[in-house]
């Protein structure tokens, strides 16, 4: 059994400082939602007034359809996952995933039992009787998720829970999280600063900078059509050319820099001044010969092995560095240092995009 | 007060604030008011409160200027009254009983936090804490019994040929100093342990590298920085020694009478309560120009204070 | 440092121990000793434990000792009750109020007993006259000394919970709230728990504090006794040696209580460190798997 989340026009304001501004997102029920972010961007303020430890200063929550203005931490159907666990110290394991049980009157037996059989669910079995001290890092994030979820939330709310283990257990627990969240069907909302969890293990992403959701959408569409430039650097590396829009039609646009005319599609909220064009390196491919259009010639100044791919840095006439990546197969030849190429790049993958944030 | 009732609960933040504040103000704001305002009023019959002879005077301050006697300190013979030496002693002897105390503690505050193994730490504090709890008048009774007349102290003396007959040790002020010393050093120790023990030792080796002699590096590295804690134990001491009863009681002789004992006199012999609280009011008085000096000369605030 | 100057430290640091202990165990020795009347241990007159006896037929002084247990226990109850209400409260306010709240809460330890013990008295009794009630409370006894005692034995334990709960994780109330726990569940389940230790400390210096108690207690006793006053009237007025058999009794409770609490806390230690290598462990097995 699990609830949708609607925030409508939530901020957020401390004293003078707005925290949340303006923040609209329907999320479904039954869904893994990310809200994704650097620090001070407001996403964890955002899941506490979720969770009820923080009213909004303007707006209205819904959880489930039901207002949830005036109810205490306590009394919401969320269960909040700490960012350092906040697991109870002096009770042995099962104590500490019955607790929610405890404090709602469910007899000794009954707990135990549940709180066997959630520690069964999440890989822990003889855990039991232990205390915390006594667990590593990853049992203890397990037995974490086990005493949220004993009290059968709608909402899970998740504040980077994997930030304090270390890279191998981080995406190994990222894995685990998914399977828990489809196997138990509960809505997760789960805030990070890591782009690649949030794209590898929501349904939808929603990127918040400055206190303003920038973008809400699944993953590949955030990735492939970030609305802003903010979003398309968030989350991945760009090739960035400044210059002004000549020529629109259809969706697509013709771009003036330094570097001479390129054609790229054209962002909706792309007006103003302050645009720029967006390539991500994987689509900028260097090749020996000039292509029709977007080509550039480049010196190749940089060639940086990254293990699954290889970086190829190129100078070009104007001082800028493009940067190509090509993948560590074998498939491509990759230049030398000072060889003279050509980066180019297909209109389709690159935008023309508003370099402040703008909200949608 | 808001965030209070939003982690605790309305009724759980009340329970608290009730708590704290029958503590607070009946058990320590209004007597103290209460007390000073008795002071100012003369000892009345029951029935003669609240008529005309009740009225706010200093009379029973004035009290102390009574009754003057004569002393011959150093040669010079004046008169004084009586409760004004009492006074003027009590403070020059705890004074006294404070630098004693701090001398006798320093060098082993010193020991413990810097020479001796964190191993026998623990075993030191016990062997410390161990005097501590036994009762302050059992300690003073045991001097009692030391210090009598042909008690031990005279009859090792005497076996070692050192005097020819016994001696008299409680006289004058002598017992009672003795009897706080022993009382009260431990309330200096510590304090100035922790305050040496936060001292990082490799400061003391610098100095010494650098050629300092070791009364040099005392003075000048280990003694600034054990201030606070020198201040909070000489408070204690002192506070401890002009508040004492106990041992100036047991360990007093014919010629010593420490201020709390006039104090006790006007409460419990004489029953003149108010008067009473006027000489407690004025060794309360004493104590906190004590301290106020103390935090002045060395600088250090109330919060250092609490051990 | 010099090696000197070290062994001289430690030496000054024997005989202070010494200095220390030398007239405790005079004094017990004195319970031993065979003597007609007056507590000594020269000359000594055989060894003998009829002291012992006298003391266990000594009807004041069991009086004096029930009384002595009950204002303790009466002491440390209240002492324990107000004083982490106490640190609870100024853990929660800063600023000058804060300040304010911890100068007037340490300022009752400064105070002089004799000040503490007047002040109760007449505050009591005029209270007690003010209302034209002859009530127990308004008048001398020991339930005055209770209160008097527990005026600045509580900012000790004040000081000990406060210190406790500095280490407190809020987060941890925060987690219990959020699983649904009333804030009287959070308290009891969740911060005194964590507590505890300081609370039980605090219960154990009240009783200690409050055993030891002279001033205050005298003037509001109002004719009881307690075992402080019985000794020091036994000094006062008619002295023998069986107030020596009681310092001794006293004083090797006191070196089985300390002894009793050191051991208990080696063991604690070492319980701890055994989980935290379990822990190291575990997270060791889960590296090498992953």
């Amino acid at each position: 059994m699990s609830a949708g989340i609607d925030l409508q026009n939530v901020s957020c304001d401390f004293g003078s400082f707005r925290a949340v501004d303006n923040a609209n997102v329907a999320i479904k029920p039954g869904e893994f939602f990310s809200f994704l972010g650097p620090s001070g961007c407001g996403k964890t303020t955002i899941l506490r007034m979720i969770s009820g430890f923080i009213e909004p200063t303007q707006g209205t929550i819904r959880i489930g359809d039901k207002d949830m203005k005036g109810q205490r931490p306590n009394q919401r159907p969320t269960a909040l996952i700490f960012q350092n666990l906040a697991l109870f110290p002096l009770m042995p394991i099962w104590e500490n995933i019955s607790f929610g049980l405890e404090v709602r009157g469910v007899d000794k037996a009954t707990r135990r039992a549940k709180a066997q059989a959630l520690l069964e669910m999440v890989d822990l079995p003889g855990a039991a009787d232990k205390m915390v001290s006594q667990l590593s890092g990853g049992q203890k994030q397990r037995v974490a998720i086990a005493r949220a979820l004993a009290v059968e939330p709608k909402v899970m709310l998740l504040d980077e829970p994997l930030s304090a283990l270390d890279l191998k257990l981080r995406q190994h627990m990222r894995a685990e999280l998914r399977a828990i969240q489809k196997r138990t069907g509960v809505t997760f909302i789960y805030i990070t600063h890591d782009q690649g969890e949030a794209l590898a293990m929501s349904d939808r992403v929603g990127v918040m900078s400055q206190g303003r959701i920038q973008q809400v959408a699944d993953p590949r569409e955030i990735y492939n059509n970030p609305v802003n430039g903010f979003v398309a650097s968030f989350v991945g590396e760009n090739n960035i050319f400044a210059g002004s829009v000549n020529n629109a039609s259809g969706g697509m646009a013709g771009f003036d820099t330094a570097l001479g005319p390129f054609r790229a599609r054209l962002g909706e909220l792309a007006k103003g001044n302050n645009i720029k064009l967006y390539v991500r390196p994987e689509h900028t491919v260097l090749s020996e010969t000039q292509a029709a259009e977007n080509s550039v010639p480049v010196t190749v100044s940089e060639v940086s092995f990254e293990g699954a791919f290889i970086a190829v840095h190129g100078q070009t006439a104007t001082g800028q560095t493009i940067v190509a990546e090509v993948r560590n197969d074998g498939s491509a030849t990759v230049p030398e240092i000072g060889a003279a190429r050509f980066a180019h790049f297909n209109a389709a993958h690159a935008s023309i995009l508003p370099d402040t944030t703008v909200v949608a | 007060m808001s965030n209070m009732i939003r982690r605790y609960g309305a009724s759980l933040t009340l329970l608290i604030c009730l708590l704290t504040a029958f503590w607070l103000l009946m058990l320590v704001i209004v007597p103290n008011i209460t007390l000073l305002e008795s002071s100012f009023r003369p000892y009345l019959p029951v029935t003669e409160i609240g008529g005309p002879k009740d009225i706010y005077t200093v009379a029973n301050y004035m009290k102390v200027f009574n009754g003057a006697i004569e002393v011959s300190p150093f040669g010079f013979t004046f008169q004084i009254p009586v409760h004004v030496l009492t006074f003027s002693l009590t403070l020059f002897y705890s004074v006294v009983v404070t630098l004693i105390c701090f001398a006798l503690a320093y060098p082993l505050a010193y020991f413990m936090a810097k020479i001796l193994s964190a191993r026998s730490l623990p075993t030191m504090f016990l062997l410390l804490f161990v005097p501590l709890w036994v009762s302050e008048v059992l300690r003073a009774f045991a001097w009692w019994m030391i210090l009598a007349l042909k008690g031990p102290l005279s009859w090792v003396l005497l076996q070692l040929h050192l005097i020819d007959h016994e001696v008299r040790w409680i006289v004058g002020y002598n017992g009672v100093m003795i009897g706080l010393v022993y009382t009260y050093v431990l309330f200096m120790i510590f304090p100035v342990y922790n305050a040496i023990s936060s001292l990082d030792s490799n400061q003391i080796e610098a100095a010494e590298d650098l050629g300092a002699p070791w009364w040099r590096i005392h003075w000048r590295i280990v003694l600034p920085h054990a201030k606070p804690g020198i201040a909070s134990g000489a408070v204690m001491v002192f506070m401890l020694s002009a508040g004492s009863l106990l041992v100036p009681s047991i360990l007093g002789s014919t010629t010593s009478q420490w201020f709390t004992q006039t104090v006790q006199q006007w409460m419990l012999d004489a029953l003149d309560w108010n008067t009473a609280a006027a000489y407690a009011f004025l060794l309360l008085l004493m104590c906190t120009l004590f301290v106020s000096l103390v935090m002045k000369i060395f600088r250090v605030k109330l919060s250092d204070i609490a051990n | 440092m010099h090696k000197l100057r070290q062994t001289l430290a430690r030496v000054y640091a024997g005989a202070f121990i010494f200095y220390m202990l030398l007239p405790l165990v005079i004094m017990s020795a004195a319970a031993f000793n065979n003597t007609d009347k007056i507590p000594a241990i020269v000359p000594w007159k055989g060894a003998t434990t009829k002291w012992f006896a006298a003391l266990w037929a000594d009807d004041r002084m069991w009086h004096a000792f029930q009384n002595t247990i009950f204002v303790a226990l009466a002491v440390a109850l209240i002492s324990v009750i107000v004083g982490t209400a106490a640190a609870i409260l100024i853990n929660s306010v800063s600023g000058n109020l804060r300040a304010a709240l911890y100068g007037t809460m340490i300022s009752t330890i400064l105070i002089p007993g004799a000040v503490i013990g007047i002040s109760t008295m007449i505050m009591w009794t005029k209270i007690g006259n003010g209302l034209g009630s002859d009530f127990i409370l308004f008048n001398p006894g020991l339930h005055l000394s209770v209160l008097g005692q527990v005026s600045y034995i509580a900012a000790i334990v004040m000081l000990l919970v406060l210190a406790r709960l500095q280490s407190f994780d809020q987060g941890l109330e925060e987690a219990a709230l959020d699983l649904g726990a009333s804030h009287a569940q959070v308290m009891r389940r969740i911060l005194l728990p964590h507590l505890y230790p300081a609370i039980g400390a605090g219960a154990a210096v009240s009783f200690f504090q409050s055993i030891e108690n002279f001033n205050v207690t005298q003037f509001t006793r109002g004719g009881a006794d307690t075992l402080t006053i019985y000794v020091f009237s036994k000094v006062r007025s008619g002295i023998s040696p069986t107030i020596n058999a009681l310092a001794f009794l006293l004083i090797v409770v006191t070196l089985a209580m300390a002894v009793l609490y050191e051991i208990k806390r080696r063991r604690t230690a070492s319980v701890e460190a055994a989980r935290e290598a379990e822990a190291r462990h575990a997270a060791a097995l889960e590296e090498a798997v992953i």
